[in-house]
């Protein structure tokens, strides 16, 4: 196995430093990134080995409990590369970098996210949160600072006032979102991961990642529920 | 600093004690507190906060103080070995550390930085004004330098937001910037020099390049700093 015989070298290094800074890089940039510091430290360079190259730095980070995890995005169906926490189910990640009721604040969101039909909560919504936090109440102006942070963190994702969890979130917390929110979760019925935002067969109930219908129903006249064949009642995108 | 008592090393570690405080833990424990401690070195400096060892004994060693410098070895050669890392102390009597990049820094492209670029791009500008004007410059004269690049205190910049507080108070918290008091000035003046973080990630040979890159001139147009540049690799 080519992969296992690959030594550490500081191309991969260098990956590493530049893909945690990032936090997640979309496949393209990752693949770039790839060649660039093969060529900066002359190391074998194939391009179509980046997962070999990225198996190569999984075996050292295996026992640390992190992984360079691949996933995809909800919104535009793309493959995006991340570094996850493996090793605890809580949110530590996140821990070490805020305070008690900001990550507060980030569960209680994340419960709106996750109960909602679209996986959307809206902002108004949760600055109501902000002011019934057990932890240390927060005023609307704190708590709109702290989504901002949330935000550029790569934890949430905005769109119109609204917010969803980032990919690089569902990425790193995919297992301690589907043991804490058990019954309410849903699973893809095409890919089998996580889905925060679906469509869902009103008979049947299964769920499917928007990319995931628009691939599965392409060119079909008559889109029918994979699970129990009725007409499937949504747009496909 | 260390206010509070059990989270204080009150003994330099002997290597011998060490190891034998080492055979009463199992080896899998010991591992699992390199691994925290990783981790938490490595999300600490993604957000370029200075890690004090304070913290460190308190929030990851805790009970396993007695092994701390064996956990500290092993979680500085995994970062070295696996990312590159270095784990640097930029203050010897608070016993304060940053991890710097063993990797030789590539000329021109910026490939570390994501939305921090820009303010990176600040900074750069900054620490090569003071570092042509001696090593330390005035307050004043910074800001009307700044101004000058339309860049002012007083407003709310579109990218950099409120650049006061980002100067004074980020970059400072960061360890780029140092800015003290200059005595017995009224009103106030401070003193702007590089921070311990600025000396470990980049070079008076860079910044004199930098700048000359933007005058379109030869780094020897400026004699005293090259020469410093030059005896200060």
């Amino acid at each position: 196995n080519a992969a296992m015989a690959a030594q550490m070298s500081d191309a991969h290094r260098r990956f590493l430093q530049v893909l945690m800074s990032h936090g997640i890089m979309e496949g393209s940039e990752a693949r770039k990134l790839h060649r660039c510091c093969c060529e900066i430290h002359k190391v074998y360079y194939a391009h179509d080995k980046l997962d070999d190259f990225i198996t190569t730095i999984n075996i050292r980070l295996q026992p640390l409990f992190m992984q360079i995890r691949k996933g995809m995005s909800e919104g535009d169906g793309r493959a995006h590369y991340a570094l996850v926490n493996l090793a605890e189910t809580e949110i530590t990640k996140m821990a070490s970098d805020y305070a008690e009721n900001e990550l507060e604040l980030f569960r209680k969101t994340m419960d709106l996210i996750i109960l909602s039909e679209n996986g959307f909560a809206c902002s108004t919504d949760i600055l109501n949160l902000a002011d019934q936090l057990k932890t240390k109440k927060m005023k609307k102006k704190e708590a709109e600072q702290v989504l901002k942070i949330f935000v550029e963190d790569k934890w949430l994702s905005e769109r119109n006032g609204e917010y969803t969890l980032h990919t690089r979130c569902i990425m790193e917390m995919e297992q301690y979102i589907l043991s804490i929110y058990q019954d309410t979760a849903r699973k893809c019925n095409i890919c089998h991961s996580l889905a925060i935002q679906s469509q869902v067969c009103e008979t049947c109930g299964i769920a499917m990642h928007l990319p995931c219908v628009a691939k599965y129903f392409k060119a079909q006249t008559e889109p029918r529920c994979p699970h129990c064949n009725d007409f499937w009642p949504h747009e496909i995108p | 600093e260390d206010d509070d008592d059990d989270f204080s090393l009150s003994q330099t570690q002997t290597h011998s004690q060490v190891q034998r405080n080492l055979e009463r833990r199992s080896r899998d424990e010991v591992n699992r507190k390199v691994s925290e401690l990783v981790q938490f070195l490595l999300v600490k400096d993604q957000k370029k906060i200075p890690i004090k060892r304070v913290d460190i004994l308190k929030k990851v060693i805790r009970e396993y103080k007695d092994v701390y410098s064996e956990i500290v070895n092993q979680a500085g050669r995994i970062l070295q070995q696996v990312f590159g890392l270095q784990l640097v102390e930029i203050d010897t009597k608070h016993h304060i550390y940053i991890l710097t990049s063993n990797l030789p820094r590539v000329e021109g492209e910026n490939l570390k930085r994501d939305n921090q670029t820009a303010k990176l791009g600040l900074l750069t500008i900054i620490l090569s004004f003071i570092f042509m004007k001696g090593n330390s410059a005035k307050d004043s004269a910074v800001w009307e330098f700044l101004r000058r690049l339309r860049v002012h205190p007083g407003e709310k910049h579109e990218v950099f937001g409120d650049v006061k507080k980002l100067v004074t108070e980020e970059f400072v918290r960061q360890k780029y910037l140092e800015i003290t008091p200059i005595p017995l000035t009224d009103p106030p003046e401070f003193c702007f020099q590089w921070g311990p973080r600025a000396a470990k990630e980049t070079s008076k040979k860079d910044m004199l390049n930098f700048v000359a890159k933007i005058q379109q001139k030869e780094p020897s147009f400026w004699t005293s700093q090259y020469n410093e540049a030059e005896a200060n690799p």
